[in-house]
């Protein structure tokens, strides 16, 4: 008797979302909107931007495209309980998203099993497409292999840098980061040492024992992961024990402005980072981007604004591409799509369905109170990716 | 040995903005007895506050006197949490309080989302000691100095105002006999907001003086918690002194792990507290709780009776129910019904050791993702099928909890509470950094069903059997012999001693069957979402199932099925939402005040009641 009026609700609203199915064609996004705000808003941003701009062409497939948000509150379990949710009540054709790594694997594998086309944009994991890729998983952003060996291959070319340090925070992303770029640097400079490394734990750093550690051990270059509130705290013990000073140090996404925009004008100086300098890229897909989405949000974009931008820019694509919103079809679409993007082209590569976009990798310095990138370049992505026949050896089959 | 001297001097302006933040959370309890899981908030509040207030001044006396309006900004949020929500449940269980508290951090949350925005902010540098001076051959920032002086400057300070002044001669005298302050004429309401804002001055004084050491962010609250807490319990709850020593301490341990250590840092953290609270169960200056004045709680019994069995038709009809579902084949429902169900049943096993047992556990994710991890890391390395699995998981947690049970049991409340919570944060942080086995934050999937279960509807008629057929046992369990004598110990630990019950012994077996239960719930929960991941064995996890309890209603039978469901299926309607946390915050919080008894409370005491009366009468 107790349970009538709660299982009488929960079964109206169990079956009231697809009463109101409409000819739209719905996508699944899931990201952790509460847990990292400052990373994810403007991925969402992004995304709603691109949405807004495909249906005011017409749309795909004669259908408008609705992108459906949902929060996954930083849980794996959460994400995957989001996905079974998406397909079967709000029936959408595919899910996109995520930011971290560990979730972007979850719904990897949820994908696979179930059958459905998920599109990570955002997790840098390489598991997620090599030891644990699979046929329904697609992803767009360079991965930390990828932008590590960006970095490695520009740290390479300073000769008298020999003996390096790295800081990273301690979980499974810093250590994928870490030994990326050792192992990238070592082929490169068989003569390069590593001295030592520190893991501070993720958001908890305490960046004036670790900054002393790492002067202990007096090395010439540091490769720094940390990211977040973390790099503010390391940047300024950093500088005031002198630490950066006469060092080549290396960060990995520090350029980024989700990173380095909250330092102002004590973002570190003569880093050499991979980051995304919106202000600076001539290309005119680019500026129109950047113009729309500086008029609607009123803020400047973020690696994520692109990102989520970029996902529905593929999304549009491959629906165009497969003329269909089934999962079988849409997958062998995927296999070597091309996309336009603001950023450059991008390839889904067949093998592995790792994109080809690149990422941008150039030097800080502070300008009217802000770290920005100069000296930088746009390395494209399929350069740092490793060969078919290592491809192989890495994905299960 | 420079360099050992200078990572001291580190470890101690480390120790400061903790002695701070902690200092205010043992002032609060030793006074009030409430354990204030919000006090994350307020050091994030006082940073954000701060942050304001000091903006891009140069001028010192802006900076230093931002720092103390800050604080009293912060201190006056308390009051205001005070006067309007935690003043009404001094009387109530001790578990009420800290779910209402967990509430104010929810709602804390998203209204500094709402007014701060999501960027994390650089905090201020102070103007003066911006720079650093050379010290025995190292840099040291000159801040880092002023905060090693800053906080025996604070402790000198609440030690005159407790000991030098009439308030803080009252404050002692309510810490030592609330009812006998009370009864001499003192206005206690006045006290207690008084404390309260004390506490969140200081919290709010800790976050705003962290501030050119990093700045603020809205991981504050959560990314400080967990070490106030082992500061304060380590140095004995209420003790100023042992605040501040145990700051030392755990900043020290912090400092030096990064030398020696560098991987392990978290649990180092959490294996000192738990070796100290087994040497010294009451921390290093707190005072034994015999001698403590116990607070007054609300015991209802539960009405379960050795033979009136609650196989009433409302079970039937439920469990009637949920054999239906998998007929309308929608596989979200059966998805979230599962949910539901595995969740209650976890909710269940803490309630078995709470509500008859009276042990309030703050780490009970430990079973719960211990069961799960069990399951999947045999899955990983022995690929053994789920039929011997959904034993072996279960009985592994049954070894963890005979080993956790065995210290905890030797305390009681509070202490009892924290001794679980730092076990449950130990194995947390195990899992968390020995990646190359646990997978670390990534977790290890592809842990689905073998065998017929591999059937969706196999499975969930599986998780239906299997959760009735437990729940069946706890509750044979509670109305035995054992239950009743399970009950005597909570009531009175001294009686049943002298009529020959062994507490302990009791305490420790009832204990023991939750961590094998939970253990089941949570080796068949991974099963159903196919991996698993640190989150699980983490502080929000014990958190959800305290509160399913406090939804349901604690001291009722139904209680952990009635909160399980609803809280699960609340939170993923609710979540839907941009500010849900605001949401469930406001609603959490208006439950403890209007329904101190949970929703099976609120039938009992009307519609069932009338039932029951019907039924006789006919």
């Amino acid at each position: 008797m107790r349970f009538k009026p709660l299982l009488t609700l929960f079964l109206i609203v169990s079956f009231a979302g697809p009463l109101f199915a409409a000819d739209t064609i719905k996508i699944g996004d899931i990201n952790s909107y509460k847990n990292l705000p400052a990373h994810t808003i403007p991925y969402r941003n992004g995304a709603t931007l691109a949405i807004e701009k495909i249906n005011a062409s017409g749309g795909v497939l004669g259908k408008q495209l609705e992108l459906i948000s949902r929060d996954d509150q930083g849980k794996p379990a959460e994400a995957i309980k989001i996905a079974e949710d998406l397909f079967s009540r709000e029936e959408v054709s595919l899910i996109s998203g995520t930011l971290f790594s560990h979730i972007g694997i979850a719904l990897g594998s949820y994908a696979a099993k179930n059958k459905k086309l998920y599109i990570a944009a955002e997790p840098l994991a390489d598991a997620l497409v090599w030891a644990k890729g699979n046929r329904y998983t697609f992803r767009l952003r360079p991965s930390t292999y990828m932008q590590a060996a960006m970095l490695a291959e520009e740290a390479a070319k300073k000769k008298d840098v020999k003996t390096w340090a790295t800081i990273a925070p301690n979980y499974a992303y810093g250590k994928d980061a870490v030994s990326a770029f050792k192992n990238a640097l070592k082929k490169l400079r068989p003569d390069v040492e590593f001295v030592g490394e520190q893991w501070p734990a993720l958001f908890k750093i305490n960046a004036g024992a670790e900054t002393q550690a790492l002067l202990q051990m007096k090395p010439q270059g540091i490769y720094n992961v940390t990211f977040g509130s973390d790099l503010a705290k390391f940047v300024r013990e950093g500088t005031l024990r002198n630490l950066f000073k006469d060092r080549l140090v290396v960060g990995l996404l520090t350029g980024e402005p989700e990173y380095i925009d909250p330092l102002k004008d004590e973002a570190p100086e003569g880093w050499l980072v991979t980051g995304y300098p919106w202000y600076d890229i001539k290309d005119s897909t680019h500026q129109e981007f950047v113009a729309s989405y500086r008029k609607k949000f009123n803020e400047t974009p973020k690696i994520g604004s692109i990102v989520g931008y970029n996902t529905m820019m593929t999304i549009e694509a491959l629906l165009k591409k497969a003329q269909s919103t089934d999962t079988e079809k849409m997958v062998e679409a995927m296999k070597g799509l091309d996309v336009n993007t603001p950023t450059g082209p991008v390839h889904y590569r067949a093998i592995d369905h790792q994109s080809t976009m690149g990422a941008y990798v150039g030097w800080t310095t502070v300008k009217n109170g802000t770290g920005i990138m100069v000296d930088w370049k746009y390395l494209d992505g399929k350069n740092y990716l490793p060969t078919d026949a290592e491809v192989r050896k890495l994905r299960p089959n | 040995m420079s360099i050992y001297a200078v990572q001291f001097l580190i470890g101690l302006s480390d120790a400061s903005v903790l002695f701070l933040t902690a200092s205010g959370l043992s002032i609060i309890f030793g006074v009030s007895r409430i354990v204030n899981f919000s006090h994350g908030s307020f050091y994030m509040l006082g940073a954000y506050i701060g942050y304001s207030l000091i903006g891009d001044s140069d001028n010192p006396l802006i900076f230093w006197g931002g720092l103390f309006l800050a604080a009293v900004v912060t201190g006056l949020v308390g009051v205001l949490v005070e006067i309007v929500l935690l003043r009404r449940l001094y009387h109530v269980p001790e578990l009420f309080q800290l779910i209402a508290t967990f509430g104010v951090i929810l709602v804390i949350q998203d209204l500094t989302f709402m007014i701060w925005g999501a960027e994390d902010l650089l905090g201020p540098r102070a103007p003066g000691l911006t720079g650093s001076i050379e010290l025995l051959g190292a840099l040291v920032p000159s801040y880092d100095i002023a905060l090693i002086v800053l906080s025996p400057l604070v402790l000198v300070g609440i030690w005159l105002l407790f000991y030098k002044t009439r308030w803080g001669a009252l404050v002692r005298a309510a810490t030592e006999d609330r009812e006998m302050v009370a009864a001499l004429g003192v206005n206690q309401n006045l006290l207690f907001t008084g404390v309260f804002f004390l506490g969140c001055f200081l919290a709010g004084l800790g976050g705003a003086a962290q501030l050119p050491k990093g700045g603020a962010n809205l991981l504050m609250d959560f990314g400080i918690i967990a070490e106030v807490f082992v500061v304060v319990v380590v140095g004995g709850m209420g003790s100023i002194w042992g605040a501040y020593i145990a700051a030392i301490i755990i900043s020290e341990l912090n400092a030096f792990g990064i030398l020696f250590l560098p991987e392990s840092s978290l649990v180092m953290m959490f294996l000192a507290m738990a070796v100290i609270l087994i040497a010294r169960p009451w921390g290093l200056f707190g005072k034994s709780e015999s001698m403590e004045h116990k607070p007054p709680s609300e015991r209802e019994d539960l009405t379960i009776s050795g033979r009136k069995l609650p196989w009433n038709w409302g079970w039937l009809l439920l469990i009637a129910v949920l054999l239906v579902i998998p007929w309308f084949q929608i596989d979200f429902v059966m998805t979230l019904v599962i949910e539901m169900v595995l969740l209650s049943f976890f909710a269940a096993t803490l309630h078995f050791i709470m509500g008859p047992g009276g042990m309030v556990s703050f780490g009970h994710a430990l079973f719960f993702g211990g069961g799960s991890y069990a399951v999947a890391l045999f899955v990983n390395y022995l690929q053994l099928p789920m039929s011997v699995l959904l034993i072996a998981g279960p009985a592994v947690t049954m070894v963890f909890a005979l080993l956790v049970g065995w210290f905890c049991v030797r305390l009681s409340g509070v202490y009892f509470a924290m001794l679980t919570l730092a076990f449950a944060q130990l194995a947390w942080s195990v899992v968390f950094q020995w990646d190359s086995v646990t997978g670390g934050d990534d977790g290890i999937i592809g842990v689905w069903p073998t065998g017929p279960a591999e059937d969706k509807i196999v499975f969930y008629y599986l998780v239906i059997t299997l959760t009735s057929l437990s729940l069946y046992v706890i509750r044979r369990v509670i109305s035995s012999p054992f239950g009743f004598a399970l009950r005597a110990c909570r009531d009175s630990s001294l009686r049943s001693r002298a009529i020959g019950i062994d507490v302990r012994k009791i305490q420790w077996i009832a204990f023991t069957i939750s961590g094998f239960m939970a253990g089941l719930a949570g080796s068949l929960y991974v099963y159903s979402k196919g991996s698993i991941f640190p989150t699980e064995m983490a502080i929000p996890r014990s958190f959800d199932a305290l509160i399913m309890l406090l939804l349901g209603g604690v001291q009722s039978p139904v209680g952990p099925i009635i909160g399980g469901s609803v809280y699960t299926f609340l939170i993923d309607y609710i979540t839907r939402f941009d500010y849900w946390r605001l949401l469930l915050g406001i609603m959490i919080m208006l439950l403890i005040v209007l329904f101190p008894r949970g929703i099976s409370g609120i039938f009992s005491s009307g519609i069932i009641q009338r039932i029951k009366l019907l039924g006789q009468s006919e």
